[in-house]
């Protein structure tokens, strides 16, 4: 009897699952992923949303850009565009200094390529040789690096994978929120009310079990806009009939026990009881399946998403990067890989927490 | 047992009616229309083809006429595959998705009941555990991530199997779309048999047929019969996730198969053939749980139907 001090459920049930090794290895997954995806975009040096022209389908490496053969690329590129030739190059310290001829005299207004590129900063003229037939020119290397490499487009894909993130874990929580409000209102109503009411509430959930679901949630979303409010609406408009079960079947156990006979004996109102006595108490199952909830919601919104039905560009979620890495596996597979290990990494923290939460909050276990 | 099915049929119609209810006027309230192209069509022509697919009629007269052809099974022409009924589309379209289906289903079973099985034998050994993660990973990884990967290692990087494509059926083009669909199905399988399997095996029916001394076979033919519920009646519900699998599979491997039809269809604002997967894919998930209650009640005397 070393510890005799009465502990409240919600502390034990906490104890329970800080001891659940893979519940507390979900926990820290889904804070290191909720942590980058909040503060990743704004740490990051790259703009989700800007394009470098220069960096298509660059692969990840930790080294920063241009490297010797992108910088001779892009200097070709920036001398084509000049109407001349690279005769030579050389970099010092941080500066590429490069010898231009041409078989007529430079316009040098065209130097500005070089500020256009993504590889230098504004260049100088250093010196004009032959009538300005030969430029030597100085310009800044501009150093990027793009840690997960670029997409079919030349953005960078470390960002728009963290702000995908929030795109999805922003409409999982939304959309089960709303799952939330109507299967927690509709269950709880059910069950208090009970009899015919009961009865006509949960044939209305069980015809709407027997549907396709996923097939209305398309229809949702394909007839009445893509808007990213209408995504989440739409998902959990249809997903909260488990909870509603669920409630109802704690409401129907909670409301024989004595506390709810003596809120009623008191005249509390209806409402009232619910509000205050059932729902609380029915508090653990809801968490537990609000937790399982969540990751199936984002896997239906990235599914949407994948299938071109959901978030729009240049917004984007896990299902469109993993759509827009499906398409380029020829050539930059990491482009699938990367936001794959995101989406499954999130569902798997999920789904350890939520078996881990249903351990330790279930009542039959203690 | 047949006024049973008859009666169980006849209570699919209901739900049907409200499903097919339902997607009518959701589709009708919602703004667009199939004709709405970027360049507006003539207002002439426009006509023409809404008094042609009888769009200029009320709405309740449209609703009532789509009952009545369907009641007599037909689903009514295409509103984009010009000169197509979406019958003729569905007489190509179902074979392709069923095939994938069942042999997805049937993969699944034998591998997933195997798995059960053999991690229920063995409860907490090494091989249970590396059964049990990978059932979680399978469980866990989304089909859109499994498709492309699959494509990726099998087509592109090993070369073994084609990346996509129907090819007349060739056996080689199926293999990876019912792996994939396959493979979540497996785990979810796996997963409900061991969990019936452990407590088959402690029930003291099998205790009593251990202490006969029968052989372990026999013994466990036994104890996979009442494992054996929980899986079949997973069935109804396998039904709808293979079908909704067949929308990935069908849109990532190229297959012409109902799942992208349904997704073209709704790009294409085609009314028709929207309705008409909802009503097909809606039927048959309800008829698969039917038949999930009849196989249950076949290998459970307890709820066996009169």
């Amino acid at each position: 009897m070393s510890d005799a001090r009465p502990v409240s459920p919600w502390a034990a049930a906490w104890r329970r699952l800080s001891r659940n090794r893979l519940a507390v290895a979900g926990l820290c997954v889904l804070g290191l992923v909720i942590a980058a995806c909040l503060a990743g975009p704004q740490l990051s040096p790259h703009p989700y949303d800007r394009v470098y022209p220069d960096y298509v389908k660059t692969a990840p490496s930790p080294g920063a850009h241009p490297d010797a053969a992108e910088q001779a690329a892009a200097l070709e590129r920036v001398a084509a565009r000049m109407r001349g030739k690279v005769t030579g190059s050389a970099e010092t310290g941080g500066f590429v200094r490069v010898t231009l001829e041409s078989a007529r005299p430079f316009d040098e207004r065209l130097i500005t390529y070089f500020e256009r590129s993504d590889a230098f900063g504004p260049a100088r003229i250093v010196a004009r040789e032959d009538d300005g037939r030969r430029l030597i020119l100085e310009a800044p290397v501009k150093r990027l690096t793009f840690l997960l490499g670029t997409d079919s487009n030349g953005r960078d894909l470390l960002t728009r994978t963290l702000i995908a993130g929030r795109i999805s874990l922003a409409v999982g929580l939304l959309a089960s929120a709303v799952a939330l409000l109507i299967g927690v209102a509709w269950g709880a109503v059910a069950g208090y009310l009970g009899g015919r009411i009961d009865m006509a509430m949960m044939r209305i959930v069980d015809i709407l079990y027997a549907m396709p679901f996923i097939f209305f949630v398309i229809l949702l979303v394909v007839f009445f806009g893509r808007h990213f409010a209408l995504v989440f609406a739409a998902i959990g408009a249809v997903e909260w009939l488990d909870m509603a079960r669920i409630v109802r079947g704690q409401t129907l156990a909670l409301k024989r026990q004595e506390f709810v006979l003596a809120a009623e004996a008191l005249g509390a109102s209806t409402p009232a009881i619910v509000l205050r006595h059932i729902i609380p108490n029915a508090a653990s199952a809801i968490i537990v399946y609000l937790t399982l909830l969540v990751p199936k919601i984002i896997l239906i919104e990235s599914f949407l998403s994948f299938l071109g039905l959901g978030v729009q560009e240049p917004l984007s979620s896990w299902g469109v990067l993993i759509a827009d890495g499906a398409r380029n596996i020829q050539g930059a597979p990491y482009l699938l890989i990367v936001p794959a290990v995101f989406l499954t990494a999130t569902l798997f923290a999920l789904n350890f927490i939520g078996d881990g939460l249903r351990d330790a909050l279930d009542p039959k276990d203690r | 047992m047949a006024a049973f099915i008859a009666k169980r049929l006849l209570s699919l119609i209901p739900t049907l009616f409200i499903v097919v209810t339902l997607s009518f006027f959701l589709m009708r309230l919602a703004p667009g229309g199939p004709f709405d192209l970027e360049r507006p069509l003539d207002p002439k022509v426009m006509e023409n083809l809404r008094r042609i697919y009888e769009l200029d009629r009320p709405l309740l007269a449209q609703y009532l006429a789509y009952l009545s052809h369907l009641a007599q099974g037909d689903l009514g022409p295409s509103f984009y595959w010009r000169d197509f009924t979406v019958n003729e589309l569905f007489a190509r379209a179902l074979p392709v998705s069923m095939r994938l289906g069942a042999s997805a289903l049937a993969l699944a079973l034998v591998l997933g009941t195997g798995l059960g099985t053999l991690a229920a034998l063995r409860q907490n050994s090494a091989s249970d555990r590396a059964a049990m993660s990978l059932a979680a990973l399978g469980i866990t990884t989304p089909l859109f991530v499994i498709a492309p990967l699959l494509q990726l290692v099998f087509g592109l990087w090993l070369g073994w199997l084609p990346q996509g494509g129907w090819n007349e059926g060739a056996w080689r083009n199926s293999v990876l779309p019912v792996a994939t669909l396959a493979l979540p199905q497996t785990a979810i399988i796996a997963r409900l048999t061991r969990a019936a399997m452990i407590e088959a095996l402690r029930a003291p029916s099998i205790r009593t047929l251990h202490a006969y001394g029968l052989p372990q076979r026999v013994v466990l033919l036994h104890a996979l019969r009442s494992a054996a519920l929980p899986v079949v009646s997973w069935l109804g519900p396998a039904a709808a996730s293979l079908l909704t699998g067949s929308i990935v599979v069908e849109t990532v491997f190229g297959l012409p198969g109902i799942g992208r039809y349904f997704v073209e269809g709704a790009l294409n604002r085609d009314y028709t053939l929207v309705l008409g997967t909802v009503v097909v894919v809606s039927s048959l998930v309800l008829v698969f749980n039917l038949l999930a209650d009849l196989v249950y009640g076949l290998l459970d005397p307890r709820v066996r139907h009169e």
